[in-house]
């Protein structure tokens, strides 16, 4: 009894971490279509922002929640205006522009912190259930995951703001005509997707040694996800995650972690080949 | 301006002439050492103070007035964590340098990766790391403890302490995979069981499963030779599952990077480790060699034990190099092989002609307020896992690294 709880929290953890790792990949590759080679080491910085403001005398949970987010934001909206804007529907130019700045933070993140490790301890206590002891960060995660999806369920459904940006990613010109500057809206979604990308990287943090080069772990995750859930940003965030997170935990318990790892990229090759365009294309059509 | 290929080409070849002169007419009057080592990535942790010793040691030896009279002059290459890096600096070292010998190399891996080119390019070889035992070559000489030496006193004191149920945690490649069917042969040997056994690739980070795995199996004891700022998290995630007052937990590798000094203390408080070398030793050479260190480099809590092997590495291979009265490879490796011995930071340590390898001195230790408390010391141990299978007195032509039958 007490082993399946475990087991079940170890699972949804697995499926929180994903989502998180993925949510900022989301909304600037799967809505905006700017494939963001340099979303690894955006999470890295956020890290890194974490570390630093805890190092300052900060709370753990302001500088996790509060300054991480908003450092990457506005790391992201310096790019944007600088680099991504130009190249605006040109997918390949994107990429090797985000890889040249992929290059550019890892270097400069080694430049100020130095290639070695570095880390904070997690602010909260494990606690026991029945025989087994539980992280009791796995929690935290678990339930920022769920804020997370429900708060970004509620800006695109619910607000206007939401529906302008959903409205102008799909056709800016109407959104133009309407009034709305595609510019300006490009550049807020783009500021979003780069603090949900700090803000996983922050979470993630107490968790992991973090080293400059940190991102790397994180990218082909966070583009599997992203690209095996499909058209609908989060019915496809949350889906594909789910499905990943399931398999890779199935079998690190049956077998070990390093075959959790494989049976989450073979289930990718399977599920792309049977779906090239995503979960979403298939089921959950026209969700959001 | 108008530049004819041939005129360009005199004047490189000048240039490049004069460049070298220099370098041709101080080597012939300096000893060369090479070091050869990661100062930077991953492993840079290891990497940095074994430079710094290795520094401290050949700044010692200058003004002492160096070896034979003649400087000791340093070729030190970073390998950048990167094993593609080791061969190519390792043929710089031996081709171009011509070295008198060479120290260094960190992981397994890359001591392989430059081995041969050493024995081939008949360059003396030190290698001053704590590893899984084997190596028979006649060309290397080995500083650094190997798994028995660890092992054998480390795994009864910690089943002792906690209980006979083993679960091993090791990294995978040579030093896990060997060290952990050490862990299970002493294991057996004293009564225990191993419960159960778990490899992991060295860029793995998150152990939330593993843990619970753990508490599956239900062990008196984890004993983990994990390596790598990645497989740290390891320790932290312990701690934070609260399983750091549940079960015992036993490594051949923490702390030998200084990590106890990257965990807060409530996340390494009382793991069990077997070290040469502990910077709380209270012995007259270690606290000279701690005020050394820090009048060169003013804070001494980077010192670890892969950083002092390194400093009685290089003062092993000086005293051969004063007994033998030649630099030349073979009549440093005869003397070598006679016995020669120092007392350096971390007690007395003799080199064991029959396997090249160290007899050194072993303590038990616990980690306590990131620093490592002494709690028992045995004198002079041999690698008795090497001798096992190596005799470089009866086979002096040897070029294997065994792997040890157990």
């Amino acid at each position: 009894m007490d082993i399946s709880f475990v087991i079940l929290v170890e699972m949804l953890y697995a499926i929180a971490s994903l989502v998180l790792i993925s949510a900022g990949l989301a909304v600037v590759f799967g809505m905006m279509k700017v494939i963001n080679l340099a979303h690894g080491e955006f999470m890295m910085m956020g890290g890194y922002a974490t570390i630093t403001a805890v190092g300052l005398g900060v709370n753990v949970f302001v500088a996790m929640l509060v300054i991480a987010p908003l450092i990457v934001g506005l790391i992201g909206l310096v790019v944007e205006r600088l680099v991504i804007r130009h190249l605006y529907g040109r997918l390949i130019d994107t990429m090797l522009a985000t890889w040249g700045l992929s290059l550019m933070f890892i270097g400069l993140a080694t430049m100020i912190f130095g290639n070695t490790t570095t880390g904070i301890s997690t602010p909260i206590q494990g606690f026991s259930v029945g025989d087994y002891q539980v992280n009791g960060y796995n929690f935290f995660i678990i339930v920022m995951a769920i804020l997370l999806v429900v708060l970004l369920y509620a800006v695109f459904k619910g607000t206007r703001a939401g529906l302008i940006a959903r409205g102008t990613m799909q056709r800016s010109d109407m959104a133009a005509a309407l009034g709305y500057s595609p510019d300006r809206i490009y550049m807020a979604t783009f500021f979003c997707g780069s603090a949900l990308s700090g803000l996983a990287g922050a979470i993630l943090a107490p968790l992991v040694g973090l080293v400059p080069t940190s991102g790397g772990a994180y990218i082909a995750k966070a583009f599997i996800t992203v690209i095996a859930g499909g058209p609908s940003l989060i019915a496809g965030l949350v889906s594909s995650a789910a499905s990943f997170g399931f398999v890779s935990q199935v079998f690190t318990f049956a077998i070990s972690p390093v075959i959790g790892e494989v049976a989450l990229l073979v289930a990718a090759v399977i599920l792309l080949r049977a779906m090239p365009q995503g979960i979403t294309s298939r089921f959950f059509k026209g969700k959001l | 301006m108008s530049l004819k290929r041939r005129e360009f080409l005199g004047g490189t070849a000048a240039l490049t002439t004069a460049a070298l002169m220099p370098t041709i007419a101080k080597a012939s009057d300096s000893i060369l050492l090479g070091s050869i080592l990661d100062t930077s990535g991953n492993f840079d942790a290891y990497g940095k103070p074994m430079d710094q010793a290795m520094k401290l040691a050949l700044a010692e030896i200058n003004a002492g007035g160096g070896l034979l009279g003649r400087e000791v002059e340093v070729k030190a290459y970073d390998t950048q964590s990167d094993m593609a890096l080791y061969s190519q600096y390792a043929n710089q070292l031996t081709r171009q340098d011509k070295v008198d010998v060479v120290h260094g190399g960190i992981l397994s891996a890359s001591r392989e990766a430059i081995r041969q080119t050493m024995r081939r390019s008949e360059t003396l070889y030190f290698y001053n790391v704590q590893y899984e035992g084997g190596v028979c070559d006649r060309n290397i000489f080995v500083t650094g403890v190997t798994p028995t030496q660890q092992v054998e006193v480390l795994v009864p004191y910690a089943m002792q302490k906690s209980g006979p149920k083993v679960h091993i945690l090791a990294a995978d490649y040579n030093y896990g995979q060997i060290t952990a069917r050490w862990i299970q042969k002493f294991v057996e040997d004293n009564g225990g069981e191993v419960v159960a056994t778990d490899f992991f690739p060295l860029d793995v980070s998150d152990f939330g499963s593993t843990i619970t795995k753990i508490q599956q199996t239900a062990p008196d004891l984890v004993v983990a030779p994990l390596v790598g700022g990645a497989h740290l998290s390891f320790f932290r995630q312990w701690a934070a599952a609260g399983m750091k007052d549940k079960i015992a937990l036993a490594s051949t590798t923490m702390g030998v990077g200084n990590e106890h000094k990257v965990l807060t203390p409530e996340e390494g408080n009382g793991i069990m480790v077997a070290y040469n070398y502990s910077q709380e030793l209270d012995t007259p050479e270690n606290k000279a060699f701690k005020e050394k260190w820090e009048a060169a480099y003013g804070d001494t809590s980077a010192i670890h034990e892969l950083a002092v092997s390194t400093y009685q590495g290089i003062l092993l291979w000086a005293e051969g190099v004063k007994k033998a009265g030649t630099t030349d490879r073979m009549p440093v490796i005869e003397a070598l092989e006679t016995g020669v011995s120092i007392t350096g930071p971390a007690g007395n340590i003799a080199i064991d002609p029959q396997t090249h390898h160290a007899t050194l001195d072993v303590h038990i230790m616990e980690i306590e307020d990131q620093g490592m408390k002494v709690v028992e010391t045995l004198n002079q141990v041999a690698p008795v896992d090497t001798q096992a299978v190596c005799n470089l007195q009866e086979n002096p032509d040897d070029n294997t690294q065994y792997e040890i039958e157990i």
